[in-house]
This record gives C-alpha cells, structure tokens and sequence, in this order.
C-alpha cells in the first residue's frame, strides 16, 4: 500500500470513530431530554403521557398530606390558574414548603395525577425555580420578583 | 475606612494590570528592554495591591462590619470567626475577587521563577496575565463592588447561606481557582509563544510544570466540591451532572488532554498546534464556567448574580479574549510546523487517542449543559438534561481511553511493535480478567457491569504494575534500592496517577453496583437492617449550636452478628439568622464503605422519616483523585523542570515542594 493510500485509510477509520461517537452522543441527548410543562399545559393534556417530564409552580398552601407510613406525600402544584396533584414516595427536600416554589419531575398517570420520581431540591429559601417562576409568569399571575429576589437583593 | 483602602488599592491594581499589559506587550513587539523589564516589578505590584484589597475585605467580615452591603448580605454576627472569614469567598462579589487574588498570585510566581525564561517570552507571558487581570478587576469595580457601603448600617447581617457553613467550604472555592485561574499561565504561555512565533520542545518544558500544577489544583478543588456535596445535601450521592459541576469538569477534562498533549511535545516536538490550541481551550472553559456560574444563567447555590450588566459585561470579555485568541491561532499556527512523524502503533498515537476521547467528552458535557440555555435563550421552551444522558456518553467514551491508559506508558514513543506489548502484558491482562471475574462473586453478587469496571480498573493497576517492575528490572543500576531511587520523580508522578484512576474507577463501579438505600419512617427502638447492617433508632434530642438549633437523632449502628456498635448522630439543624433548616447526615467512614444515615421529616409521636444507606468503597472517588493530584505534585518536583542556572533552580524547586 503507498504510504498516501495508508494515510487516507486512517483519515476515513478516525472520520468513522468521530461519526460513530457523535451518533452515540446525539442519540443518548434525544433519548434523556426532558422537557417542562406547566400545571395549565398538563391541564389541556399538552404533556407527553408515555414520557417522564417536569412540573413546576408553587405548592398550593394546604394541599400537603402524607401517608402512615411517613414516606408518600401528596400536594398539588398550582400556577395560579390550575392545580395538578402531585404523588411522591421518599424524603423532601429541607427547602420544601407550602406556598413555596418547587419543581417535579415524573410521569403523568392515567388517573391525572402526576407520579414524581424526583422533587428538586433547591439551595436557597428565597430562591425560585425559574421553571416555577416562568409557570406563574404564563398563567398571568407573575410573581413578585422582590419576594424571590434571593440573596443578593438590597435589603 | 478600611473598606475605603480596600476600594483603592484594587483601583491601584487595576491600573497596575493596564500598565503591566501595555508596557511588556508594547516592549515585547518593539524589543525595548526597559520596557519588558518593568513586566517583573509592576506584577509584584499588581499582587501585593490584589492581597491588600482581599485583607481588607476579609477584615470587614471577620470585623462585622454591617455597614458594609456586601457583609451585611453574606454575614451575620453569631457566625464562628472561620466561616465569617470564608465568607469573604460567599458572595459573587467576593468569589470574583478571590479570582483575581489567585491571578495575580499565579503572575507573581510566573514573575519570580521565571529567570531562566527569555526576557522578551515573560514580558508577553506576564502581558497577557495582565490583560486578564486588568478584565477582571474593571469587572469588579464597574459591576460588582464588594466594598460598596450600607448607609445607615445594619443591625445584623443576614447570614451566610447555611450550606455554605461548612469546613468543605473554606477550602473547596481556593482550591478550584487555583485550578481555574492557573490555566490561565498555560493559556499565557500558549499566546506568548504564538506571538514569539516560537512553539518548541523548550516551549513546552516551560509550560508543562504550570499546567500540571494548575491541573492539580483543579483536581482536588473538584473531589472536595464532590465530596461536600455527598454529605451535605443529605442525600448521598456524589456527582449530579449539575451545570455548576459540568463548568468545572469540562476545563478539568480539557486540561487532561492538554497534560498529555504537551508531554508529547515537549518530548517529540509533535502536536504543537494541538497543545496551543488545547491551552487555549482549557483557559476558555475556564471562563465560560466562569461565565455560567457568575452570570445568573444558571440559578444554584452557586449563582448569586441576577444583574445583566454582569453576564454582559464576561460574555463581551469571554469574546474577545476567546475570539483574539483563536484569531491569533489561526493567523500563528499554520507557520508552526510538523514534529516528527509516527507510526500508527505507538506512545504518540495512543496520547492522540486519549487527547480525541477526552476532547469528544468534554463536548458532549458541554452539548448537554449548554443545549438547555441557548432553547431557553432563543424562547424555545424549557428542557433539562438529566445524568442519563451523561452516563450514556460517558461510559463508551471513557472505556477506550482507560483501555488505552495501561499501554501507553509501556509503548515507546515513534513505534512499537504489537508482539513485543502483548509479552510485556499478558500477565497483566491474564490476572485482570481472572481477577475481575471472580472479584464480585466475593463482593455477594455478579454482574457484567461490576465485572467489566473492576476489569477496567485492575487491567490499568496492574499494567501499570507491570511496567514498574520491568523498568526496575531493566535499570542498569546494582541494588534494587539503587534502581528505585534511579528512576526520574515525573515517572512515579504519572504512575501514582495512573493507579489513582483505577482507584477511582473501583470506587464508581462498587457504589453504582452495591449501594443500598432505605427510606424508611423509624420510631424510637425501631431497628431496620440495610446491607448487613442493623439500625437502631434511639430517639432525637434537641441541642444548641453556635448559631443554630439542631434536632439531633441517634442511631446505634452494628454489624450483624458483631457485638460492638458505633453511635451516629444525624443533625436537622434550623439557623437562626435565615430560618432556613438543613439536614446534618451522619456519615460512618470505612476503608471498604461507609455508612450513611439522614433524617427527613418528623412524623408523629417521636418518628422521623429516615434514609440510611450502605455506600460501599465510596471514599476511593476521592481518594482516587487524591492520588492523581498527588501524582501531579510528585511531577512538579522532577529535577528536569529545574532551570539551567543554580540560581533558578533551587528557586524552582523550593516553588515546586512549596507548592505540594
């Protein structure tokens, strides 16, 4: 083989490498996104029902109930306009309150409650999810940045 | 008035970073040797200046000087005096500063141990420092002032956020900026030497010893990062392919390739544009993280600004440095020139391989962190990308990069003939694949995953094994003693680091196959049992810390069969200052696994929801990136990096130990 043969063959093989990882790589991003509703957008059945998605808004103050066994909560996620019950089984967050801003991810279920696999932690009681805020923002009622300014706000 | 001082002093260093720029860079392009050589003293300057204005933000947190805005914002009066002083470090404003402090630092080391070095390659190297410096400082004193004054004072500052009250905190910010930042002199380096038209070996022998020093820091400022987040947010894990994490990762994996990319050039003369390229690339990550954790984008713990004038403000400076370097290389490079040629089996192709693999990684992390700003950006809606994706790209790509980590270092450099490898490792690669397929029978239960990373991982150990052996075998010295002591202090660098990654990978494998977990609600004299392990929950009692109140649980904790038993005391702690509550896990640390016990929420009479965990062989992730950063240490001291003069030399060493 002339050297110049040899070298194209091994220009092609690492082109092929590069193809074959970059497929691999935009495959598993196709596979993982995971895309955010809003308690209104799941409302009028605008989520996916066989793929795990988001949730957010704020935890309806009142709605928070648990079970005997300590473990599986139950709370509806509201931005302002509709509420979806929310189910999960496991320990919340320290920064989960009533009327606090929180973010779910999970399956719809066939009765209309949303299954959480996961509710997101977040560092900071004053902080709110932009997911959350970005809801409350879409079903009219934006919320008042000064009480969710975080910590950097002037005082 | 001390934050008064503090204010000038940085206006001082800003200045001082104007003039170190333009006097060296202009000296450097004339050839006027006055000019270059006030690029030394005025970098003395510019740090001495930088440590003053951190003195004296330091002095007003530690002080409680509530009419500052920035103390009054991130501190309170009852917080111990450690954590007011890591405070300084809490807020964007003193985080950006803390930059600059580890700027200047790396330019005043460049400035002293640089004597060996051309004058006119440091007065461009410490021009480009300044360039920098002088974006940063302008950032802080047009954007982020963190002596800005509260008038009328607070009564009381509103605390630092109660995550951040932690021992992992005080060091884990200095130890990745020392990182970060120190890429910035290979980046320095890298431009110089563009500018200078001059990339060669000696090149690359200047900048090695700063990149691996930087690539060290940054090691270990990620594992402590990692290590804090495990116990304290309560909930065991130790990566979450969270932005913030993904910002320091991607220069960490950049740099990787960057350490081995100029280990080939220093040693062939190949690759030189690729090396430029990556330090250019590795610095650029550095401030697109940067970018990312200051600006807001991102909303973390870590991203206190919401400010725009500040995104802005590092996005138009990520620009035009980023961008003027590229153009540089681009305009530079073509007249850089081939090193010598290689065959497609040998030390050069198997580093090119690595450098390929890491560089694919670090763009398929930087695909999945920024893909969900730039829809959000361009109003396209909102997505996240979770660890699964990462975890799907991560393990294909890695696998042949470790495969090839264990032959590298036995492969010569030019060419290397199959047959004479496969006699060199076939014990190695004998002994891996028996070991690994008994291996997790022992540990209870077999699976290939398990058996396949335990693989990964003996193969590199006992490769790496292989070669120790056979390169003291072959040393010409007498004595075994005198072989070991004869081998150069850089090999044993790369050895050391090499086993801390299979260290690491035993860690990751054991955790992901083993862990156990229990969520469960306990009253007290409950007892629940996890992996072999009995739990007994002995009630909560309340306690008082220094600016908290803290529900403390106490668990008796034993294995099954044995009679002794170890007391783990998990915390919910509430701070007085914000109210916030925060989880205290209870960690049991051990050599083969710790135990792991937190508390969740209190039922009724006297229960709690609790998790308890079994984390088998989950401190050899740190102690694995121990061990590579270590290793990197044990490089900076080889006699090689020493300069030529007695002088320089004892200087460097005494830099190089210092450092470690």
């Amino acid at each position: 083989m002339k050297p110049r043969t040899k070298r194209a063959l091994w220009i092609v093989a690492g082109l092929g490498a590069l193809g074959v990882a970059a497929s691999l790589v935009l495959n598993a991003f196709q596979s993982n996104l995971v895309f955010f509703f809003t308690p209104s957008q799941v409302a009028s059945n605008e989520a996916p029902r066989d793929r795990a998605f988001r949730i957010g808004g704020l935890v309806e103050a009142g709605s928070v109930t648990r079970d005997k066994d300590a473990l599986t909560v139950r709370f509806r996620v509201t931005d302002t306009a509709r509420t979806i019950p929310v189910v999960y089984t496991g320990l919340l967050p320290d920064l989960f309150r009533e009327g606090k801003g929180v973010v779910a991810q999970g399956r719809i279920g066939t009765d209309g409650t949303f299954r959480a696999t996961e509710v997101l932690a977040k560092h900071d009681e004053n902080y709110m999810p932009p997911e959350a805020a970005d809801a409350l923002r879409k079903a009219g009622h934006p919320i008042d940045k000064a009480a969710f300014a975080g910590q950097k706000g002037k005082p | 008035m001390i934050p008064e001082l503090g204010h000038f002093a940085l206006i001082v260093a800003a200045a001082l970073a104007v003039a170190q720029s333009a006097l060296a860079l202009t000296g450097a392009a004339t050839g006027r040797a006055s000019l270059m050589a006030t690029a030394r003293p005025v970098a003395v300057g510019l740090f001495v200046f930088v440590a003053a204005a951190f003195a004296a933000l330091a002095y007003s947190f530690v002080s409680n000087d509530f009419s500052v805005l920035n103390v009054a914002s991130h501190s309170n009066s009852q917080l111990p005096a450690h954590y007011r002083f890591a405070a300084t470090w809490g807020s964007h404003e003193g985080s950006i500063l803390l930059w600059v402090v580890m700027l200047s630092a790396w330019s005043f080391a460049v400035s002293i141990l640089s004597r060996h070095l051309p004058e006119r390659f440091v007065a461009r190297v410490l021009g480009v420092l300044g360039v920098i410096a002088a974006g940063f400082l302008f950032f802080i004193l047009l954007t982020s002032n963190p002596f800005e004054r509260l008038i009328p004072a607070a009564e009381e500052g509103r605390d630092l956020n109660p995550l951040l009250q932690d021992p992992g905190m005080v060091i884990h910010p200095p130890m990745l900026y020392m990182g970060y930042v120190g890429f910035s002199v290979a980046f320095a380096f890298a431009i110089a030497a563009l500018l200078e038209g001059r990339l060669d070996a000696a090149w690359a022998r200047w900048s090695r010893p700063w990149t691996t020093a930087a690539w060290c820091f940054l090691t270990i400022g990620i594992a402590l990062g990692s290590g804090w987040a495990y116990y304290e947010l309560g909930w065991g894990g130790w990566w979450f392919w969270d932005p913030v994490e993904n910002a320091s990762f991607m220069p960490w994996l950049a740099g990787t390739a960057l350490v081995h990319s100029l280990a080939v050039t220093e040693k062939r003369g190949t690759f030189r544009s690729w090396t430029v390229l990556l330090a250019i690339v590795a610095f650029s990550l550095s401030l697109v993280g940067t970018f990312l954790v200051r600006s807001g984008v991102l909303t973390s713990v870590h991203a206190f600004a919401t400010d725009p004038r500040r995104g802005i403000y590092i996005l138009v400076f990520l620009f035009f440095v980023v961008g003027g370097a590229l153009a540089l290389f681009a305009w530079r490079a073509p007249r850089v020139g081939l090193g010598a040629g290689f065959s497609a089996v040998s030390r050069e192709s198997m580093l090119l391989a690595n450098n390929v693999l890491l560089i694919v990684a670090m763009g398929a992390v930087l695909l999945g962190t920024l893909y969900p700003l730039f829809l959000d950006a361009l109003n396209l809606g909102k997505v996240s990308v979770g660890p699964p994706y990462f975890e799907a790209v991560f393990v294909p790509l890695m696998t042949p990069a470790l495969f090839l980590m264990a032959i590298g270092p036995l492969a010569s450099w030019k060419r290397v003939a199959l047959p004479d490898l496969w006699t060199r490792l076939r014990w190695a690669l004998a002994i891996s694949v028996v070991t690994a397929l008994v291996a997790p029978l022992a540990l209870g239960r077999w699976s290939p995953g398990v058996a396949f990373g335990l693989w990964l991982a003996l193969w590199i150990a006992a490769a790496t094994l292989a070669h120790a052996l056979q390169r003291f075998s072959n040393a010409s010295q007498r004595g075994f003693a005198a072989k070991i002591a004869a081998q150069p202090l850089a090999w044993y660098g790369m050895m050391l680091a090499h086993l801390g990654v299979a260290a690491f990978i035993v860690g990751v494998t054991l955790v992901k196959s083993f862990e156990a977990e229990r969520e469960l609600r306990m009253a007290p004299g409950d007892r629940a049992a996890v992996a072999g392990y009995e739990f007994t929950f002995k009630g909560t009692r309340e306690i008082a810390g220094p600016n908290y109140t803290s529900v403390q649980g106490e668990f008796d904790v034993r294995r099954e069969g044995a009679s002794h038993s170890t007391v783990m005391l998990p915390e919910k702690r509430v701070y007085h200052a914000s109210g916030q509550t925060m989880t205290e896990a209870a960690i049991d640390t051990g050599f083969t696994g710790d135990l792991y016990v937190s508390l969740g929420e209190p039922v009724e009479n006297g229960a709690w929801g609790v998790r308890l965990y079994r984390k088998p062989f989950v401190d050899w992730i740190w102690g694995g990136c121990f061990l590579m950063a270590l290793g990197g240490f044990l490089a900076l001291a080889d006699r090689r990096y020493r300069a030529r003069s007695r002088e320089a030399s004892a200087e460097l060493a005494g830099a190089a130990t210092g450092r470690a």
